[in-house]
């Protein structure tokens, strides 16, 4: 004890405390602001998320449609438990849907039934439920998207992007849950399928599903043990993992698309108060009213006209609802020979890569992307400026290919819808589907590639000649042009605004005395894969460029020669002008100056 | 507006830019890359200078909001005036319960009016100039980690983790370990083996039987009526939905449905192609398994005139004439056949089970 403190009476202990009033003023707000801030301490944050910048943008609305979407259905899922009976036991249907009356059903379904029929609104509810479970997976798919294509899953944002990935595989889960809750012929056949593909697990399959279903398919455990997965287990995660969705969201601060002012160093956009306070907000409702209008007028999943679920019945055009259909139309593709007897046991490949596995291999591949991706570029530094898709082909590509691969097994979900309204044969559309599934998503890659290298070179053009003006100008000499009007530095700047990655070099596999160096194959499986993605190129223009393209007589030199590079006898002169033309000291470019300046 | 204060100007000295040969990097004078042009000028809305227009937004948003309460009392008048059981007819939609459609329709108007005024007034009053909000660079900086990752190893050291490896192998089992009573009681609870429950069904047991002695053969009965068939019933290109006799008394009648259902068609017995399918059957009357071979949805779709058995799940089609093998779709294995014949009062009965398991392949079915 080497300082000590001198006895002081119990009054002058406290005279050190901070026992200040309040600051006076700002009324009503200010007197409960201050109430709150001294319990809590939260002023500094408050002000600090009210003040947050938003970027406007309509891609970064379809996250909130999924956020939103969560919203409504916790609400109207809440509602549902207080009808819904999670049970399978046995009862005779006695409500006011005449054609059930008198026919033995379970619990669940009767009182799905009910809640359609018998409690006031309860139709209206339920029904806004499945719309939204409909528009939640919608949304996270269509956000996902937009995520991807834009790069936004680039450093920090890679454990967001598997957080989300997370978040659509439970809400798949959780869709499918709930659907199969209400115990109606549907859903039951949709429950029966999924017993199936249980089954087809190797070496587990058996015990598994006997675990599932509490002993033989159907069992009376199963509906109450979905009700638990579905109203308690799932939600949990996912709000919880929601949470977390969001305070990253908030930490790295939103990502915005190039354009003037726009920085990796900044965000530019709209304050949370009050502007994302009433847009954000009132998009919420608009999302929930939308949804209730729909709810309102289209019918969904009429389990009263499907009838209870009976293990030998089943209805033509049995198929899940649409965020399965993916899963439903690779089953139907898989060619039964994939099943096979060896060493003394089944192994059904023909069900579980489709069934089983296909989900969590598409996940994993999602969700090594953006690992894979910066392992390639070598990027280490972080990105809060969207990449336009376009600005990487290679990454839009592989994108729009695994779509279409997507697409086909969700067409292929219904081949028999198709079939029979387009009256052909199911065997010939099963047979393309097939086909298609290995053959368009290549196809779907080399269209999207060119089609954004065409993009690129049109960006490239537009930044180098400016825009057509549709005034053909006429020389003194006799020789035509069209005018074209040089871009604004502003608009300029979101077309020249990207870095176009080069493919690495390979670098010497042996050191100098012949020796191998260690990670030779790694990093030529680094070279070849950067190559693959950066090999095809267009760069942004220049300065330089652009003053190249300005100025007449350079131009002229590489105009000549690019004519008589390609195609030396089809132009008599050069027909094809340029902003060069009509530049800045040419008195019809001064006067498309000065119309453009009122 | 000024569109040429940002062109960059060729300094002299610069050597020729040749743009037939891709791209080419900045030459003397130039930079490598355009600059950023900054935040473009802020353009004002046509309310921003205009009081009328101004007004005249506000007299929009407020009847938005106006429009949400009159949906909200709507609401709550079509809840109590309207009779759950009468119908309306509207364009489109075409006959649906009254109460339902205006239930939504207000309810959807009602958060529609607040979610659309609230966005019409920010776009057309709030404030539209950008507001630039500066980044940080995520990571704490180096003192910080370093901080971090001292307060670990300190942590670590006056647990005297590195000097005493036992605990930290005992504690590592121990913590390897816990979940396992959790894990066990729930795996261990959750259902009972499989044993041979998917490879029997009702059809290998007798009805009235008796440590599996004595009893009488099942009958072939017709679902959902639960009548017994007799042979002469199956007339050429009926089809009969098949459960077996005392099915109903069983314990879970749905398991043993699930697994016992079958299917019942008479064919021309010259069409049949194997032997074997002739030989189980009776005059061409022969019944199979219903259960898809597939994922075992009930196949329920049978073609009269080409002998087809379709299911309408993931349509693989089986063909009757050929013992239902698979001729199309994603199945494997060909509709386990049931051995049937006459009883002594000509209905038929299921002389044995299956000779296989049925329904969805599994992995001890071998």
């Amino acid at each position: 004890m080497s300082t000590e403190t001198p006895a002081r009476s119990a009054d002058a202990l406290r005279k050190d405390d901070d026992t200040s009033a309040p600051a006076k003023g700002a009324g009503a707000v200010g007197a409960v602001a201050s109430w709150v801030d001294e319990r809590t301490g939260t002023a500094k944050g408050f002000r600090y998320l009210m003040r947050k910048v938003f970027p406007d943008h309509w891609s970064f609305m379809l996250g909130e449609i999924a956020m939103y979407s969560l919203v409504i259905l916790l609400l109207t899922g809440t509602f549902l438990t207080f009808w819904f009976v999670p049970s399978a036991g046995h009862t005779v249907y006695d409500g006011s849907y005449e054609p059930l009356k008198g026919i033995a059903m379970s619990e669940a379904y009767a009182s799905t039934v009910d809640i359609s029929f018998d409690v006031r609104g309860g139709l209206i509810i339920r029904q806004i439920h499945h719309w939204a479970a409909l528009l939640f997976i919608v949304a996270i798919m269509l956000h996902m998207f937009r995520v991807f294509f834009t790069g936004a899953f680039r450093k920090p944002r890679e454990i967001n992007w598997i957080i989300g990935l997370t978040l659509l595989m439970l809400a798949l889960v959780e869709g499918f849950a709930g659907y199969s809750l209400p115990d109606d012929l549907l859903s039951g056949t949709g429950l029966r399928a999924a017993e199936g593909f249980m089954l087809s697990i190797p070496v587990l399959g058996s015990y598994i599903s006997y675990m599932v279903f509490g002993g033989g398919f159907p069992g009376e455990a199963i509906i109450p043990r979905l009700f638990t997965v579905h109203v308690l287990l799932l939600p949990a995660i996912i709000v919880g993992l929601f949470t977390a969705h969001i305070i990253l969201v908030m930490v790295h601060k939103h990502t915005q698309y190039p354009g003037p002012g726009r920085t990796e160093k900044n965000v530019v956009g709209f304050p949370m108060m009050p502007v994302y306070i009433a847009k954000a907000g009132g998009f919420f409702f608009i999302v929930f009213g939308i949804t209730a209008l729909i709810a309102g007028l289209v019918t969904i999943n009429p389990i009263w006209a499907y009838g209870p679920y009976e293990p030998t019945q089943v209805t033509a055009g049995s198929q899940p609802d649409w965020y399965m259909g993916f899963a439903d139309g690779a089953l139907r593709l898989l060619p039964g020979f994939l099943e096979f007897d060896l060493l003394g046991r089944t192994w059904s490949f023909n069900i579980f890569l489709g069934a089983i596995a296909l989900i969590p291999v598409l996940f994993t591949i999602a969700g090594a992307y953006p690992f894979l991706e910066a392992w390639i570029t070598g990027d280490k530094r972080e990105h809060h400026i969207l990449d336009r898709p376009r600005n990487a082909p290679t990454r839009t590509a592989l994108g729009m290919a695994a779509i279409s691969f997507y697409a086909v097994l969700f067409f292929a979900a219904g081949n028999d819808i198709m079939a029979i309204k387009l009256h052909l044969s199911i065997n010939d559309i099963t047979n393309i589907l097939r086909l298609s599934a290995v053959i368009l998503p290549p196809l779907v890659f080399w269209v999207t590639k060119r089609i954004c290298l065409s993009l690129q070179r049109r960006d490239r053009d537009l930044v180098l000649h400016g825009r057509e003006t549709g005034r053909i100008v006429r020389t003194a000499d006799g020789r035509f042009f069209e005018a074209h009007e040089p871009l604004d530095a502003h608009t300029r700047w979101r077309l020249v605004a990207f870095e176009s990655n080069r493919p690495l070099e390979l670098p010497e596999g042996s050191d100098s005395n012949g020796v191998r160096r260690m990670g030779a194959a790694k990093q030529r499986l680094r070279t070849r894969l950067s190559g693959f993605w950066f090999n095809d190129r267009i760069e942004a223009v220049t300065p330089a460029e652009l003053a190249a393209a300005h100025h007449r007589g350079e131009y002229e030199a590489l105009e000549a020669a690019a004519v008589e590079d390609s195609h030396p006898q089809e132009f008599g002169g050069h027909l094809h002008g340029g902003a060069e033309e009509i530049g800045t000291s040419h008195a019809y470019g001064h006067l498309e100056e000065e119309k453009s300046d009122r | 507006m000024s569109e040429h204060d940002n062109l960059p100007e060729r300094s002299s000295g610069s050597s020729p830019v040749d743009l037939s040969k891709g791209h080419v990097e900045g030459t003397g004078g130039l930079p490598a890359r355009f600059e950023n042009p900054g935040l473009p000028a802020h353009v004002h809305r046509h309310g921003d200078d205009d009081d009328a227009a101004a007004r005249r937004s506000e007299r929009q948003v407020a009847g938005l909001f106006v429009l949400s309460m009159l949906a909200t009392v709507g609401f709550a008048v079509a809840y109590f005036a309207i009779d759950k059981n009468s119908t309306v007819t509207l364009p489109l939609v075409g006959v649906t319960n009254a109460l339902h459609v205006a239930l939504g329709v207000t309810l959807g108007l009602s958060l529609l009016g607040i979610g659309l005024g609230a966005v019409h007034w920010a776009k057309t009053l709030m404030s539209d100039e950008e507001i630039v909000e500066e980044r940080h660079v995520l990571r704490s900086d180096d003192g910080a980690r370093q901080g971090a990752i001292d307060v670990l190893t300190e942590g670590g050291e006056s647990a005297q983790i590195r000097r005493r490896p036992l605990i930290v192998y005992t504690l590592g089992g121990a913590l390897g370990l816990f979940a396992v009573p959790l894990g066990l009681q729930l795996v261990g609870s959750l259902g009972p083996l499989p044993k041979n429950d998917l490879s029997t069904t009702l059809w290998s047991t007798r009805i009235g039987q008796r440590d599996g002695k004595g009893g009488r053969k099942r009958k072939l009965m017709r679902d959902p009526e639960g009548t017994a068939i007799r042979l002469t019933d199956v007339t050429l290109g009926s089809v009969f939905h098949v459960l077996p006799e005392g099915i109903n008394e069983t314990e879970h009648p749905l398991n043993e449905k699930v697994k016992a259902s079958v299917i019942l068609v008479r064919l021309e017995e010259s069409k049949i192609r194997s032997q074997r399918q002739r030989d189980w059957g009776i005059d061409g009357v022969v019944a199979y398994s219903k259960i898809c071979t597939h994922v075992g949805c009930p196949v329920g779709l049978y073609e009269q005139q080409t002998h087809h058995l379709l299911c309408p799940c993931h349509q693989s089609t089986f063909d009757m004439t050929d013992d239902c093998k698979v001729i199309f779709g994603p199945a494997k294995r060909p509709l386990p056949q049931l051995k049937i014949s006459v009883d002594t009062e000509g209905y038929l009965v299921a002389d044995q089970g299956f000779a296989e398991p049925v329904g969805p392949s599994f992995w001890e079915r071998g």
